[in-house]
């Protein structure tokens, strides 16, 4: 209760940003946090995005992609979120706070989180039309708007940000100058030599770079529109589009108006609590000043800062906010760049170790201390290792490694594993140390990184910990003694990935000769039999049903169809990409009228005839066979459709011609088995009526050409693909998706869909994207063959079948009662065709020649 | 060479040892009310015979399952639900019980070899 007798207490938090929505997330896991009601004042018009990768949005992700705020977090948490609706001002005297719409909302507890606003230096014209910041989405949209009209594009600031936003510019198609006052590029974060090797690397990429000189004033032309930035140093550059983006400044506008006291260069004063001079009114984030006199501009210490409050105004104070690791792992234009711990050797007695190699930009320096222990470091061009020196350099304990042999990039360094001491902080976003990472698996049962991502929220943030976070994890159920074998089952000690190569290197043809020669004995297993069956058809060796193959495939693949509940089989004929003659359509209702199935539509654009007995099997298939059609491969672990819709042929808003590549893609990758199914569609235009970022592959038409996203899912984890690659050409895209297919199949795990695979991929999009668009590893060209193997040997599995009397006699009901229909799998009709009877229900078999005879599923009814 | 399994009352000769193709197995209609069995030639070439009806689906489809192993014992793994059932004893090894609440034990049938054709 509050002194007033009220039962409910107010909590207003002003700011939904990225530390605003982690504030509600720390406060609403508060026990306390029952007896408050939370109300959420929020400037932007839409809930709390990630504004750290807002450059995602020049590659083809949509703001909702970015959203921070899980659907149903606000409803479940009773959260009053009012977007749009500033907070104007507060009375401190009366508890209040007003917003631009005139409301007043009453408060117990303030918490300010209202973020910080891009700088711009006080120079003239930074008004006119033109001129931009980066720091929302709307201001993305607008630099989209300014970029599709420009020619030249100048970023004011070479620190972490403008290059940001210096990428997005030449991403643009815009010719880029970046302009930095201080004498190098991410002057904050790297030494000179780091800046040096930085600065080459990104004028390669086309972006020329201005140091030592800063902004003097925008120059506009006649119609008042910008047409150039004039320079400290008397020069002129020629622009249509100025970015500002030399740091932040902490907003505490409202803080200062009502007399609360703010830092020397802003920042709401807290203490280490996050608490201002009023009680009653907390601060975090970049708006604060933290208790270390600094004002944090980076995502991490604002979401400990976030924490720090919930626990504040829950009266669970712990050790409070002291000061943060400012380390820094990221990839600008393509660059890879990390920074951590002390990277200037500003402590006494620091001395450094360098690597540097000017030819391929690589600059990585340690820092280390008199006594040995690690400081901190820079690492330009090549970031391995980071993962581990950071917490290393974090927790200051001694090397247990040379330093000479840490610095080498990788491939170079032979260096045995760093080890970390517990203390160590793996997650930097969420303050996650290594101990907290092993108690999860030790003691919460966490065996894998996902499940430790759930239990800790280590690696949830900007994930560039992910790669150390596994490492641990299996050190740890290594410890443990739990088995972490990557095997497949009890059969295999191998992963998936290892025994396809296996099987492609040494060319072992059957599972006999595998078992025996690298597995362990025994007869094989429901997980390895079919596995090895995948295997050994991905690579090609012949018909899935002949000679031993045959005894290994689950039983939809052994019957060419799939099993439903009631022991019955579905069938489901082709139709690339969904177009269908009404020749076809009318064979396809002809079949099932004769055979009494129950027919519906399928998601994947075709038809699925259910209720087939194995006799059936082989009598609608001769007829569809004669039909014209071919196996859909709904049993297999294989490609199932490409959907699309009609696009430009049709479509009034279609840009190309999506029904004709999806009939292409999907007679391009029928049949080939795969880990796990395969979904895809092609989209005519941007509507994206296919719903192809939902996909194992899609693509989307654009103006000029093709993209392609991979990755993507529904089912019971709905992941968006990712952008691979923007606006290819038919064979550069065709290309492209053979290889992400090929290298899909030799490495991801049994029963890993793509979305999961390409999370796990270490090195994630990156990496895919090298080896399939650049071949960095070196296998394009097998993995060209593999898929030019696999298209020169498609054969259709039932056509094969079918003209087979071997494999033909499987498709009995009884060894000694061959034809006579199953009398346990029974029938009823319902809305005018049958479905299985439920337990206690009587229903009837399925008597095929009866029903052959042309009769209707009424003849059912008992 | 001809499979016989004994359905309670005497031999039934059921199909030609040709007919079963090693690591698979197919399905027999007894006579009578004893209804479906699933019988499997092994990889080594020996013969297991368990109910076809399947304790967790209801449905009659353990004849298409899968042969294993797990340790020594030789398993048949259900095509519904991959339950996995000890061939030697019939027991379920993931599950003790099935939904109706009964045992989930497959009943074994006995199974023989004789030569001659399947006409016996």
């Amino acid at each position: 209760m509050t002194e007033d007798g009220r039962d409910v207490r107010d909590l207003v938090l002003v700011g939904h940003g990225m530390v605003g929505q982690r504030f509600l997330e720390a406060w609403s896991a508060q026990p306390a946090a029952r007896g408050w009601r939370v109300t959420v004042l929020a400037e932007e018009p839409r809930p709390a995005y990630d504004r750290v990768h807002l450059g995602a949005l020049f590659t083809g992700s949509t703001p909702e992609d970015l959203g921070l705020c899980p659907p149903g977090f606000l409803a479940e948490h009773g959260i009053d979120l009012r977007l749009g609706d500033p907070v104007t001002a507060i009375d401190r005297a009366a508890h209040l706070v007003r917003t631009r719409s005139g409301a007043e909302v009453r408060y117990d507890v303030l918490v300010l989180a209202t973020g910080s606003v891009p700088f711009v230096p006080p120079v003239p014209g930074t008004d006119a039309p033109g001129c931009h910041v980066y720091r929302t989405v709307e201001d993305v949209d607008a630099i989209r708007a300014g970029a599709a009209v420009a020619r030249t594009g100048v970023v004011v600031g070479g620190g972490l940000l403008g290059l940001e936003a210096a990428g997005a510019l030449r991403a643009g198609g815009l010719a880029t100058h970046v302009v930095e006052f201080a004498p190098r590029l991410m002057a904050v974060q790297v030494d000179d030599g780091g800046g040096a090797a930085l600065r080459r690397r990104i004028e390669e990429l086309g972006v020329t770079v201005h140091t030592g000189v800063g902004a003097g004033g925008v120059l506009t032309g006649p119609d008042g529109r910008v047409r150039g930035l004039a320079l400290s140093d008397g020069r002129e550059l020629p622009a249509d589009l100025v970015v500002f983006s030399a740091g932040v400044r902490a907003r505490d506008g409202l803080a200062r108006d009502c007399g609360l006291p703010v830092g020397p260069r802003g920042g709401i004063v807290v203490d280490a609590h996050c608490r201002t001079e009023d009680p009653a009114v907390l601060a975090v984030g970049e708006c604060a000043q933290a208790v270390d006199g600094r004002v944090y501009g980076l995502v991490a210490p604002g979401y400990q800062m976030a924490e720090t409050a919930a626990r504040t105004i829950a009266d669970r104070a712990g050790a409070g906010f002291t000061g943060a690791d400012t380390s820094t792992e990221l990839k600008l234009l393509g660059v890879d760049v990390a920074s951590f711990g002390d990277p200037h050797g500003s402590a006494e007695g620091a001395l450094d170790v360098l690597y540097s190699d000017s030819r391929s930009g690589v600059y990585r320096k340690l820092v280390i201390g008199a006594d040995g222990a690690l400081l901190g470091g820079v690492l330009v061009g090549d970031t391995e290792g980071y993962g581990a020196l950071r917490p290393l350099a974090a927790a200051g304990g001694p090397l247990t490694v040379a330093p000479e042999q840490l610095v080498l990039p990788a491939g170079f360094a032979a260096a045995g594993p760093v080890a970390l001491p517990d203390t160590a902080v793996l997650c930097s976003c969420h303050n996650v140390t290594q101990g907290a990472v092993r108690a999860a698996v030790r003691e919460q049962g966490a065996d894998s990184v996902a499940a430790v991502k759930k239990c800790t929220r280590a690696g949830t943030g900007c994930g560039s910990c992910l790669k150390q976070l596994g490492t641990v994890v299996t050190e740890e159920l290594a410890a443990a003694g739990v088995a972490t074998v990557q095997g497949l089952c009890e059969h295999f000690a191998h992963s998936r990935a290892e025994l396809y190569e296996i099987v492609r290197v040494t060319g072992v043809s059957g599972f006999s000769a595998l078992l025996a020669g690298y597995g362990t004995g025994g007869e094989g297993c429901e997980i390895c039999k079919p596995t090895v069956a995948s295997i050994l058809a991905s690579l090609g060796n012949g018909h899935i049903l002949d000679g031993e193959q045959g005894a290994l495939q689950d039983s939809n693949d052994h019957f060419l169809a799939n099993l439903q509940r009631n022991g019955s089989y579905s069938v489901v004929p082709r139709v690339p990409g969904g177009e269908i003659t009404p020749e076809g359509l009318i064979a396809i209702g002809e079949v099932a009228r004769d055979h009494g199935l129950y027919t519906k539509i399928t998601g994947g654009q075709r038809i699925d005839l259910f209720g087939a007995t194995v006799d059936q099997l082989p009598l609608i298939w001769r007829r569809l066979v004669d039909a014209g059609f071919e196996s859909g491969h709904a049993y297999g672990k294989s490609l199932r459709t490409v959907k699309s819709c009609v696009g430009e042929t049709w479509c009034r808003f279609g840009v190309q011609d999506s029904t004709t590549l999806a009939i292409e893609l999907e007679l391009r990758y029928r049949g080939l088995r795969s880990p796990h199914k395969l979904k895809a569609a092609v989209s005519g235009c941007a509507r994206e009526c296919a719903e192809a970022r939902s996909k194992d592959f899609g693509i989307i038409a654009t103006s000029a050409g093709w993209n392609l996203y991979v990755g993507g899912n529904g089912g019971m984890t709905p992941r968006h693909a990712d952008l691979l690659a923007a606006d290819l050409d038919r064979d550069t895209l065709i290309r492209t998706v053979d290889r992400y297919l090929m290298f899909y199949i030799r490495t991801a795990d049994r029963l890993e869909r793509t979305s999961v695979w390409l999370e796990r991929l270490e090195g994630g999009l990156d990496h895919l994207r090298a080896v399939v668009l650049d071949d960095s590893l070196g296998i394009a060209a097998e993995l060209d063959e593999l898929m030019d193997r696999h298209i020169g040997s498609y054969r259709d599995e039932w056509a094969e079948t079918l003209a087979d009397p071997d494999r033909m006699r499987r498709f009995a009901s009884f060894v000694n009662a061959p034809g006579t229909p199953d009398p346990a799998v029974t029938f009823v009709p319902e809305r005018g065709q049958i479905r299985p009877a439920r337990p206690g229900e009587a229903g009837r078999p399925l008597n095929a020649p009866v029903l052959i005879a042309g009769a209707r599923p009424e003849v059912l009814t008992p | 060479m001809t499979v016989q399994i004994h359905d309670g009352d005497r031999w039934q000769s059921v199909c030609a040892l040709a007919d079963l193709q090693p690591g698979r197995g197919v399905a027999v209609l007894l006579p009578g009310a004893a209804g479906q069995v699933a019988l499997f030639r092994g990889r080594g070439g020996e013969l297991y015979a368990v109910d076809n009806l399947d304790p967790f689906s209801g449905a009659p489809v353990l004849a298409r399952g899968l042969l294993g192993s797990r340790g020594d014992r030789p398993t048949l793994i259900s095509p519904m639900y991959k339950q996995v059932y000890d061939l030697t004893d019939g027991r379920c090894l993931d599950e003790p019980t099935a939904p109706d609440g009964s045992a989930a034990v497959l009943r074994r049938w006995p199974v023989r070899v004789v030569p001659g054709g399947t006409a016996a």
